[in-house]
């Protein structure tokens, strides 16, 4: 490139980097920044000055206990939608079953997994609530009445079973591709040299899956952990799960520091932050063998 | 092989079981209105509610903004990466997510604090700001879907080789991009919107913290107060689901058929 050309290249490059301005204006306005004022918000108090004290009193009792439902409900939903998940993709990639029951359960599940939010509500509690139809069938068929164990559609178990209606699709969808991956040589190679089912499972195939198992149940909890129209429409704020807090302390500042809610914003934050940067890492590892 | 083949089998069962007993206890309970029989009367009930109609209508407006507003953002954004600027598409592909990561409702905790009415820019001031807004928070919420459809059926194409021809025929800038760049990431502009579709009918969080009167709220408030009409708008809303997503299936598979380019 002579000298003379320069002037044009710069100018070019500033032309190029105009394109995405568009974008970048719309990511900051409506993303970026609206996330850092809470962030930011909660390391101050209300008239400005700085402080951990907002983070701090995220450690009282009603605050942390919303956390703890909150993490048990998506841990419990994330497992139990990993492993049922796990189960169907199994089934429908090794199995053996017929190919229109493999694009059957992947048309549904991406159906259901987008199937969320308050009809999922309604359509649990039509089943499994005080008049739904598995309650009032299992009461006249059986004489089982579900509600004497204390099973209760509103609450902790209730809404990991209604969270795994759209777990369980997400699992099979990300997991489906993980299995078809797996390579025929390396279970003929290690048949030859002898291993059972079980040890090709224990130390050839789950070494190869455990990164994409583990991506993916990290991703179910935060889809578990940012989720509240569900759970808002189930339970309406008889659970005390973070994002309904969350709402409450939006509608009508029940915590009464505005401040305080931004720092239960950023608990939020992190902890969805993590889970997903945890399943990007985990997602880099499982593609080495995936080439 | 046999002891395999029937555990695939027991468990595509328990899956079945799983994942249908509820939609056939909805569609059960939502016949039960009128004692002793099964009727359609809570379907009557929600068709001739003023209020259904309206949200229904609203979040409807909604969502064909956000899928052409954000479209025009999306398309030029992810063609100019793959022309231009290569060398940052792993920062706006990681922005595309953040959403993903961010939950919703932190999301629009913020845009209540930055654009209330007392704000340097009050969205919320207004009816038609507040509109604005919304549509606005639905560009971000669908934002992983359309980035990713549009430029996965971007990749299909050669960017560059379309430009540079229609560039050699005289195209100017919107000619390009109107006439060579969007009908040929059709499949993906279409998958994006039905995504998108699917999203934002039954979207609640935004809607009820913005307090418009969307479907979503709507759906929230009914399940509040009545018995029968909540299990039919679950099924409604599971056959807008599917619709949305059939559709989708229906344009990809229609793609890959497609004759692919070299």
């Amino acid at each position: 490139m002579s000298a003379a050309t320069t002037s044009f290249i710069d100018r070019r490059t500033v032309v190029d980097w105009l394109g995405i301005v568009p974008f970048m204006i719309f990511a900051l306005m409506f993303l970026i920044v609206p996330t850092l004022y809470l962030v930011t918000g909660a390391f101050f108090t209300p008239d400005g000055q700085f402080t951990f004290k907002n983070i701090a009193d995220l450690f009282t009792p009603s605050i942390i206990s919303a956390y703890w439902i909150s993490i048990k409900v998506s841990v419990a939903s994330s497992l139990g939608g990993a492993l049922i998940g796990f189960f169907l993709a199994w089934a429908i990639v090794l199995g053996g079953v017929p190919s229109w029951v493999r694009s059957g359960l992947l048309t549904f599940s991406g159906v259901a997994s987008n199937f969320a939010g308050v009809p999922l509500a309604f359509a649990f509690l039509a089943t499994l609530g005080r008049t739904g139809l598995v309650t009032v069938l299992l009461r006249d068929w059986l004489g089982f009445n579900l509600y004497s164990t204390g099973f209760n559609i509103l609450s902790f178990f209730g809404l990991t079973i209604t969270y795994m209606f759209f777990q369980i699709p997400l699992m099979v969808l990300i997991l489906t591709p993980a299995l078809d991956g797996m390579k025929k040589e390396w279970r003929e190679a290690s048949e030859i040299l002898g291993a059972s089912t079980w040890q090709y499972w224990r130390m050839v195939a789950l070494p190869i899956l455990w990164p994409s198992l583990m991506g993916t149940t990290l991703l179910l909890f935060a889809n578990a952990f940012g989720a509240i129209a569900t759970a808002y429409a189930l339970t309406g704020s008889s659970l005390n799960i973070v994002p309904i807090l969350l709402y409450a302390q939006i509608r009508g500042d029940v915590l009464h520091n505005a401040n305080l809610g931004y720092a239960l914003a950023l608990g939020m934050i992190v902890i969805t932050g993590i889970s997903n940067l945890l399943y990007i890492l985990l997602r880099m590892r499982a593609e080495r063998w995936q080439k | 092989m046999k002891t395999q083949k029937i555990l695939a089998w027991i468990a595509i069962a328990i899956g079945v079981i799983y994942f249908f007993v509820p939609l056939i206890g909805t569609f059960e309970f939502s016949l039960r209105m009128r004692r002793g029989e099964y009727s359609v009367d809570a379907y009557q009930s929600v068709f001739s509610d003023m209020q259904f109609r309206e949200t229904f209508g609203f979040s409807m407006v909604m969502a064909l903004l956000t899928i052409v507003f954000g479209m025009l953002l999306v398309v030029p954004t992810a063609y100019w990466v793959r022309l231009r600027l290569p060398q940052i598409r792993p920062v706006i592909e990681f922005i595309t997510l953040l959403p993903l990561v961010i939950p919703a409702i932190v999301i629009v905790f913020g845009y209540l604090r930055l654009y209330n009415s007392s704000s340097w820019l009050p969205f919320t001031g207004s009816t038609s700001g507040t509109n604005a807004l919304l549509v606005l928070s639905y560009i971000t919420l669908s934002l992983p879907y359309m980035y990713r459809a549009v430029d996965t059926a971007m990749r299909a194409i050669d960017v560059r080789t379309l430009t540079e021809a229609a560039e050699i025929l005289g195209a100017k800038w919107p000619t390009i991009m109107l006439r060579c760049i969007f009908p040929n990431v059709m499949s993906g502009v279409l998958s994006g919107a039905f995504i998108t579709f699917a999203i934002v009918m039954g979207e609640f969080t935004m809607a009820a913290l913005l307090n418009r009167p969307a479907f979503g709220p709507y759906l929230q408030l009914v399940g509040a107060n009545k018995a029968y009409e909540p299990a039919a708008l679950a099924v409604i809303a599971f056959a807008i689901t599917w619709f949305s997503m059939g559709l989708l299936q229906l344009v990809s598979r229609f793609s890959k058929m497609a004759p692919s380019r070299p």
